[in-house]
């Protein structure tokens, strides 16, 4: 499907998306949080859509907010998107996992959690994963200071 | 005999747990498993990470787009041109910024002997975790004349940093032509010797069919890719898909088993090298003359957006995301790398087969650690 024909069959399903097209090579769209599980488990199901392949799950860190981007594809169709979600609770935040739809992610949510401090709710096993256990901060955040072992410029 | 001591079951047995790695030879750099086991049977593999974690994510944040290139090689440093490909063809697409022809040809034609010289080396290990010695100094003598291609070529033979945004470093060396012909002519007689030496091997059989099944499905829930996911049945060469620098216009094959096992994971990568030589074959006469790079500022700012550049290296798809804000640094930089995604599905291969099948599945994986924990 081209990015229309996907905007126009996904617009339906909720009433709060966002597509955006500016300078990226791909349709994106954001969704509320409490949106994101059903959403991404349509994606993956629904029959003309069938993304079946999360090939890249991106922690970030926007400033006011954080938040995780997909990069979906789909092996039988071909065609890809991106889907963004964002939360503004920066001491607590929270995102539904999605490790039960494609279940790469769950190393990527680990590794975004050690690096940003994103729970995954109803993740299996929100374990460290890089960082030793006794490691405080976020060091991919924006606000992390480290004097030690980064040089500022 | 009091009644007590009498063991009322003596084949009952408990799980428990064991450290494969961080220094293990079998794990090729410092990867860290931890085992759940019941007998030899693995009940559970979980990877620790991070022993080598590096934060080339959070440096890119303070560098210029020149030098995050000289990062992304100590990634999988097996490829390290194709990870440079990706940094430069990223930061030219945003810039649009068309590189001449010259340098198109001579990137795909040493990323496809970096692709060579990565098998060759996984070949060589392969043999050696499965206690084949010989293929290590098989492997090894092949890939070294690659690694003098190299050399001669940029100075290098490991982290090469041959390409910048714009072109490369340097024009050819003038024996690049002839020694990379030599090169093809010589390992069209060797790549016949690895498949008697290996491959028809009864014992090497017996270790790799049906070892490590991965479904269709599985390979791509798993996010798997390269030869892991081809080996499954998934046509995800990123090469065939999404064609960069000068592989839309070379004939070549993508390499499909449908069996999911160690054997075939085996065998697609024997393949593919023979296609990478037909690659290099199509190329190597035709090189066009021209400019080896053109200028670009020499502070490079991207426009604001979002970049995603995705090369296929020896071991999968790598994938680079830019988050610019229109800066000299970009905002956010993430790297895709094939090995963690094709890591994610070791657990679900292993649970239910032996410790000595783990070694195969890791070794058929072509794990790279500094690629996973970047």
């Amino acid at each position: 499907m081209t990015n229309n024909e996907l905007q126009k069959g996904i617009e339906p399903w909720f009433s709060d998306l966002e597509f955006t097209e500016e300078g990226t090579q791909f349709l994106t769209l954001t969704v509320p949080k409490e949106n994101l599980h059903e959403l991404m488990q349509k994606l993956r199901n629904e029959p003309d859509m069938q993304f079946d392949y999360l090939f890249c799950e991106t922690g970030m860190d926007w400033g006011t907010s954080l938040g995780v981007i997909y990069h979906l594809r789909s092996t039988l169709y071909g065609h890809e998107m991106v889907v963004k979600v964002h939360t503004t609770d920066r001491e607590n935040a929270h995102i539904d996992t999605v490790c039960d739809i494609w279940r790469t992610a769950e190393l990527h949510e680990r590794e975004i959690h050690d690096l940003f401090g994103i729970e995954f709710t109803n993740h299996p096993n929100m374990k460290v994963l890089i960082l030793p256990e006794n490691w405080e901060g976020y060091p991919l955040r924006k606000d992390y200071v480290d004097e030690i072992n980064m040089i500022i410029r | 005999m009091p009644e007590e001591t009498i063991v009322k079951d003596p084949f009952k047995t408990e799980e428990y747990m064991i450290n494969m790695g961080p220094q293990h030879p079998a794990t090729h750099g410092v990867l860290r498993l931890l085992l759940t086991i019941d007998g030899e049977i693995i009940k559970k593999v979980e990877p620790d990470l991070g022993f080598i974690h590096r934060s080339i994510e959070k440096m890119c944040e303070r560098d210029s787009y020149q030098q995050i290139v000289h990062l992304t090689d100590r990634m999988d440093y097996l490829s390290s041109h194709i990870n440079n490909e990706a940094v430069c063809l990223a930061v030219e697409n945003a810039l649009e910024l068309e590189v001449p022809d010259r340098v198109k040809v001579i990137r795909t034609i040493i990323g496809e002997l970096t692709r060579i010289a990565s098998h060759t080396l996984w070949w060589g290990v392969i043999g050696m975790d499965l206690g084949a010695l010989t293929t290590y100094f098989y492997g090894f003598r092949d890939r070294e004349l690659i690694n003098d291609i190299f050399e001669e070529t940029c100075g290098a033979r490991l982290t090469m940093n041959y390409n910048i945004p714009g072109g490369l470093m340097f024009d050819i060396h003038p024996n690049f032509v002839q020694r990379t012909k030599d090169f093809v002519k010589h390992f069209k007689t060797k790549l016949p010797e690895y498949d008697q030496l290996l491959t028809g091997n009864v014992i090497f059989q017996k270790r790799m069919k049906g070892v490590g099944l991965l479904t269709k499905e599985d390979a791509i829930s798993f996010g798997t890719s390269g030869p892991v996911a081809r080996a499954s049945g998934v046509a995800s060469d990123i090469r065939k898909i999404h064609p960069y620098s000068a592989l839309d216009r070379v004939e070549f094959n993508e390499v499909l088993f449908t069996e999911g096992d160690s054997f075939a994971r085996y065998r697609v990568r024997i393949q593919e090298m023979w296609e990478s030589l037909s690659i290099i074959e199509q190329l190597i006469d035709n090189i066009p003359d021209g400019d080896y790079k053109v200028p670009t500022k020499a502070v490079i700012k991207l426009p604001k957006g979002e970049f995603y550049q995705r090369v296929e290296t020896a071991r999968g798809e790598l994938g680079v995301y830019i988050n610019s804000d229109g800066k000299k640094n970009p905002y956010r930089v993430k790297f895709r790398s094939p090995g963690f995604s094709n890591l994610s599905a070791l657990n679900h291969m292993a649970v239910g087969s032996k410790i000595g099948d783990l070694v195969a599945m890791m070794a058929t994986l072509d794990l790279v650690v500094p690629d996973i924990d970047r």
